[in-house]
């Protein structure tokens, strides 16, 4: 039989509504080129001000919980990069370190000064990333092509490293898979040198424009006790008054050896949180710099390591797998059968770009966790738009999205 | 005939485990080992009942009992200086003791401590709301709630928040299937113009290939446009399709077709 096809074409009709009161309802997103992807935001409005926000996520929503339940580990490492792909190195970092903790292992220390690298770089690519979109949303198209042409030479540097430029993959659950290559080095020191005259053009242009003045300035006012209620971490944390850094505080890698200062403000408002992104870069590249020396450290004192040793838990380095025969045995067991870490339950926090990134891991001792809990920071900073936005004005609205620097991939994750 | 697989737990199992496998533990420390812990706990002891308590990975996990939840936190809060919520969800033990572990992720920046209250709840109980206490609660009860079944007695809005309104079951189970319903393409057809039409109607097009015999005017090639008005022909007649409830959709405006003015050519 023949098949009429477009039978389920559904064709317009005219709806009409009627409202006693002067409120309006105001749909703005999904697909709102402000809305940083997917997010929706249903606002009340009495003339142009808002007097009820509310936020509708899950868009993006993929299910990596359960993936993750039904992966082995390594296997769900590069999900990891889907969460926050602004900076998707810091995600695979966050849930390779979660696993270690659970297993108890200790990575060579050339690994954790080629992670941390990572880890900035990645801070630097997510907060460039930041102040690009941000300015573009408020209109300042110059430095969105600024901040995006410095962001490039990064993703060079990351693409040089693990060949991918947005999902990275670079980190591995036991240390990192390469060693940087040779024109890494060269190439960061570059890019560090510049970083320093390249963020003052980005001030100059902003910092005393009467337009960005005005969207930024007083608007979006978070205080210290709404922040903390609402989970807030990172910048958006920092902003409001508590110098919270988790790199700082419970110190990972070897954040504890390198020098540099946290930057808060009392302020609480959006100007406040672009003025801790813009000082964030500056501490970022100065860990950098450290990191370098290090790295150089290592080299002169031989420690060539750069995947811990268990083989348990992680594959023997590649030469070994192809000349001996245990190792590629235990190879093998590894990449079918996948590592059982012991039972038990972690919770591990790191300081990604956008704040507390915590990977819950509940193990029964079989070779997929058992629950498996992201914590990302974007979805308490999208929750708090309910509370933040009533009061505020629709051109607000996108100045306030924009600081707050949330990433679908990790709200709907 | 297929092998028989239990339904209460879907989740992957290891297809091979060697007999000589021992299942390893993360250790647990006793509280006492931190006088930080220790001092909370013994706040906690003094008004609550506390079922276990121990440290693992630098944590202490403390399981208390379910109706004593917002006290609990709220002591945490105002008294113990734990102002941060981090995050909070459900473990499914459903298929070993018919129980979820909620747990609650605690973070004092003062002390630079972490702490993980825990309880059980039987299946279909809910828990009391956090979420006067701390507002994070609000969104996280709502995920627990899309993802568990699990509800928070006195939450504000207890909506799904990830998945759809309409949605059925709660994906986290792990009686949850992990592939689709192959039916479900069929429901709307079912619904609208019932069972018999199926064959009629045909399966959905999921082709991205596919070419339909009007994309010749609609969507030309690069190089092999269709010049304005040329007839396409197809073995069938164009039909015009319009539906409507019966009785009609309250709001909504009857669709007439003889009363409105069709616009054939939409540039004229």
């Amino acid at each position: 039989m023949a098949q009429i096809k477009n039978r389920l074409t559904p064709f317009f009709e005219n709806i009409t509504f009627d409202r006693e009161d002067n409120e309006m309802v105001l749909n703005f997103g999904p697909q709102h080129p402000s809305s940083h992807g997917q997010l929706r935001l249903m606002l009340h409005l009495q003339q142009e001000q808002i007097v009820k926000a509310h936020p509708d996520v899950g868009y993006l929503h993929r299910g990596m919980e359960k993936m993750a339940e039904n992966m082995i580990y390594n296997e769900f490492l590069p999900t990891t990069d889907r969460m926050d792909y602004i900076a998707s190195s810091s995600n695979n970092y966050g849930f390779a370190l979660a696993v270690e903790k659970l297993i108890g292992l200790e990575v060579p220390r050339r690994a954790k000064v080629i992670r941390m690298m990572l880890l900035e770089i990645n801070r630097l690519m997510s907060h460039l990333f930041w102040l690009a979109t941000t300015a573009l949303d408020i209109g300042a198209m110059t430095v969105f092509l600024f901040a995006f042409r410095e962001r490039e030479y990064l993703m060079d540097i990351m693409e040089g490293y693990c060949g991918a430029r947005l999902t990275h993959s670079a980190i591995r659950i036991g240390g990192v898979p390469l060693d940087i290559q040779d024109s890494f080095i060269p190439q960061l020191k570059d890019f560090l040198d510049k970083l320093p005259q390249n963020i003052k053009d980005y001030e100059d242009l902003l910092d005393t424009n009467r337009i960005w003045l005005m969207r930024m300035e007083e608007v979006g006012t978070i205080s210290t006790e709404m922040a903390l209620s609402w989970g807030c971490t990172g910048p958006m944390l920092r902003a409001s008054g508590v110098a919270w850094d988790i790199r700082k505080e419970e110190p990972y890698e070897l954040y504890d050896e390198v020098e540099f200062n946290v930057p808060y403000s009392d302020k609480g408002d959006n100007f406040a949180r672009y003025r801790i992104y813009m000082e964030e870069m500056r501490e970022s590249a100065k860990i950098l710099y450290q990191c370098i020396d290090m790295y150089d450290e290592c080299v002169k004192n031989g420690q060539t390591e750069l995947m811990a040793h268990a083989p348990k838990y992680v594959s023997a380095p590649k030469l070994d797998i192809m000349t001996q025969n245990y190792s590629l045995m235990q190879h093998f067991v590894l990449v079918t059968q996948g590592m059982r870490p012991p039972v038990g339950e972690v919770y591990v926090a790191t300081e990604s770009p956008k704040g507390e990134l915590g990977f819950y891991i509940n193990s029964q001792g079989g070779p997929y966790p058992y629950r498996l809990k992201l914590r990302a920071p974007s979805f308490w900073h999208t929750g708090i738009l309910t509370d933040l936005l009533p009061g505020h004005y629709i051109p607000d609205v996108v100045s306030i999205i924009g600081t707050t620097n949330i990433v679908f991939g990790e709200v709907d994750r | 005939m297929r092998v028989y697989t239990p339904k209460d737990n879907v989740q992957k199992k290891a297809y091979y485990t060697d007999r000589f496998h021992k299942v390893p533990h993360v250790p647990k420390e006793a509280v006492e080992s931190d006088e930080v812990f220790a001092a909370d706990l013994e706040a906690i002891k003094a008004k609550f009942e506390v079922l276990d308590a121990y440290i693992q990975v630098g944590q202490m996990v403390v399981f208390i009992n379910a109706k004593d939840n917002y006290n609990v936190l709220e002591l945490m809060r105002d008294e113990l200086e734990y102002t941060q919520l981090s995050e909070m969800s459900a473990v499914d033990f459903l298929a070993q003791n018919n129980s979820f572990e909620v747990f609650y992720q605690m973070l004092s920046m003062n002390k630079r401590k972490r702490i993980r209250v825990k309880m059980n709840i039987k299946k279909g109980e809910a828990v009391n709301t956090v979420e006067p206490l701390f507002r994070s609660a609000d969104w996280a009860e709502r995920e627990m709630y899309d993802m568990f079944g699990i509800e928070a007695n006195g939450h504000p809005f207890m909506k799904r928040i990830l998945m759809p309104y309409d949605w059925h079951d709660h994906p986290l189970l792990k009686t949850y299937p992990l592939h689709g319903d192959e039916a479900a393409s069929w429901y709307e057809v079912d619904k609208i113009y019932g069972k018999e039409a199926r064959e009629l109607i045909g399966p959905e097009l999921r082709d991205s290939a596919e070419v339909d015999r009007y994309d010749s005017n609609r969507f030309a090639r690069l190089g092999f446009e269709v010049s304005k008005g040329t007839e396409i022909t197809g073995d069938e007649p164009r039909v015009e399709q319009s539906y409507q409830e019966d009785g009609g959709v309250f709001l909504i405006k009857k669709f007439d077709r003889e009363s409105s003015t069709v616009i054939d050519d939409p540039q004229r």
